[in-house]
């Protein structure tokens, strides 16, 4: 078995015929920390869907291998208003172990505090939604990320709105989760970032312009050939033809192997 | 006093009746209403009471006024309404004001055909209105088993309700229980409906649920105090209802949703939350 914790075959993600992003193809290893750039509407979101499984492929496939994973949305569904604090909200982060009924253990609560504290809202527990900053609920999801301790990590755009010092923060945080042997993906806007911080970067334009150390995929010619796709979408667009030759990809696959790891 | 607050309990058995079935509703239907109110679907009871109406009248149609028959029909056709509705906005860019809408239209346009091809408008005010003093044993055992349904629902499925209203996308990220949950429900929704229907008519049923449960956002910021805080509304609405009813020769369904109203109009006064605690909020400030 190879150690990729994400292989992509041929994959084609998107709405109403209309590719987000086409004939993806490669794999992630695990522990890689990969950042994916890319204008708006080059597939970013669309493909960190297509990996949660939340979006079913047009074709192709991804098969993914992970035991637990966290995904960060771009536009989290998150209801400011709903009567909660913030430690219910971060809670949310024991799903995937202590699941409907489990009881959650004292180190359970110590985690939680662990995670509140690595976010730097130590003292926040009990603070209403409702009355925190957009910079503070994004670092209240990433704590509820870090408390789910996956294996796989998908973070889109988790930078908005956050004051550079957080950033400076957050991006220790995550290059710890890589550090610690867990995947991690992650949409940036900020080329400076990635340089500094991502060892591997994904290029897209509605497919991968670029893939690999970040130093040969942020190039400048890359980055042209990047801006240079059409976003608007064709009605009268021919159909797409243009897959590798040898893909035995079965349509609309997504295959998640929870394998013991 | 005693004459007046206990009396009328002790001495008649359909005021016991009464009084034992609208508090088992009130602490059924207050938490169903809490969560209704949370999913921003506060309407959602006001259309899914209309839309029981053709089941009820079917049954009314072959079988009379029977509350088996009449309970049964509204059951079912609240089910397929609410999980039609429900499957057509996860299956479809529609949201499910809207599918909910048209389904709950299309069932009460049935419904009022249907009452007004065998029965008379008085028949329809009855099935509309219903009667609380009227409770018999079947509609008695009936509410109990819905309340015991609706409870161990809400204490099993507590966690991935509040996780499918607090963050529905990440529900679905981590677990697949999201649809069956908000499904589960609805269906929740729809029994304690019907429960309420016989006691208080399809129109104020929902009146119990969602009167409390609205009060209750004034007083509290967490969900599980909400739902105290509207049960204990609603059973407060319940017994002063029906002393109000039984006093002043009310009709007791809507003496006892005005009584929640009242609470109502307290709550967004007085409330911990409300508009008199804004208006005189302290000029001070503390420096963090």
């Amino acid at each position: 078995m190879t150690n990729h914790c994400l292989r992509f075959e041929n994959l084609t993600l998107g709405y109403a015929g209309h590719p987000a992003i086409h004939h993806l193809s490669g794999g992630i290893e695990r522990g890689a920390l990969t950042a994916i750039v890319g204008a708006n509407g080059s597939g970013k979101s669309t493909l960190m869907k297509g990996i949660a499984g939340i979006l079913k492929p047009i074709n192709g496939a991804c098969f993914a291998h992970y035991r637990r994973l966290a995904y960060l949305p771009q536009q989290s569904e998150l209801d400011r208003s709903f009567p909660a604090r913030v430690i219910d909200l971060v809670s949310l982060g024991f799903w995937q172990r202590r699941g409907l009924l489990g009881r959650r253990t004292k180190t359970d609560r110590a985690n939680l505090a662990g995670c509140l504290s690595a976010v730097g809202l130590t003292g926040f527990e009990d603070r209403p939604l409702d009355s925190l900053s957009g910079g503070q609920i994004q670092r209240v999801l990433f704590a509820r990320a870090m408390l789910q301790d996956a294996d796989l990590i998908l973070l889109d755009e988790p930078f908005n709105a956050v004051d550079a010092r957080t950033i400076a923060d957050l991006v220790q945080l995550v290059r710890q989760w890589a550090a610690e042997g867990r995947t991690v993906l992650c949409v940036l806007h900020d080329h400076g970032l990635v340089r500094q911080h991502f060892p591997q970067t994904l290029l897209l334009a509605r497919k991968a312009v670029a893939w690999g150390r970040t130093d040969a995929v942020l190039t400048p010619e890359n980055l042209l050939r990047a801006r240079n796709f059409q976003e608007a979408w064709d009605e009268t667009a021919d159909w797409c033809e243009d897959s590798p030759a040898g893909s035995t990809a079965s349509k609309g696959a997504v295959e998640k192997a929870s394998a013991n790891v | 006093m005693y004459d007046y607050l206990i009396a009328p309990f002790l001495q008649y058995g359909f005021m016991q009746r009464a009084l034992f079935g609208s508090l088992i509703l009130a602490v059924s239907c207050a938490p169903v209403g809490v969560f209704l109110m949370l999913r921003r679907m506060s309407l959602t009871g006001d259309a899914m009471s209309h839309a029981i109406l053709p089941g009820a009248a079917l049954g009314f149609v072959f079988f009379g006024l029977d509350i088996v028959p009449m309970t049964l029909g509204g059951l079912l056709v609240g089910l397929v309404v609410a999980l039609g509705a429900g499957a057509v906005s996860r299956l479809t860019i529609q949201k499910e004001d809207a599918s909910l809408a048209a389904f709950y239209l299309i069932s009460l346009a049935l419904g009022v055909l249907l009452v007004s091809w065998r029965g008379s408008s008085v028949d329809l005010m009855h099935v509309l209105f219903g009667s609380v003093l009227a409770l018999n044993d079947a509609a008695l055992t009936l509410i109990g088993l819905i309340a015991a349904i609706t409870l161990l629902a809400l204490a099993i499925f507590w966690r991935a309700l509040v996780a499918e209203c607090l963050d529905p996308l990440f529900l679905r990220s981590v677990s697949r229980v999201g649809a069956p949950v908000h499904f589960l429900f609805l269906t929740l929704a729809v029994l304690n409906l019907v429960a309420g229907f016989q006691a208080l008519g399809t129109l104020l049923s929902v009146g119990l649920m969602m009167v409390p449960a609205a009060a209750s956002r004034f007083w509290s910021n967490q969900v599980g105090p909400m739902c105290l805080v509207a049960i204990a509304i609603a059973a407060v609405s319940a017994l002063g209802g029906l002393l109000l009813s039984y006093h002043a020769s009310l009709p007791s369904g809507p003496a006892i949703i005005l009584t929640a109203g009242g609470i109502y109009f307290l709550s967004t006064l007085a409330g911990r939350r409300g508009v008199l605690r804004n208006a005189f909020a302290q000029r001070r400030h503390r420096v963090a």
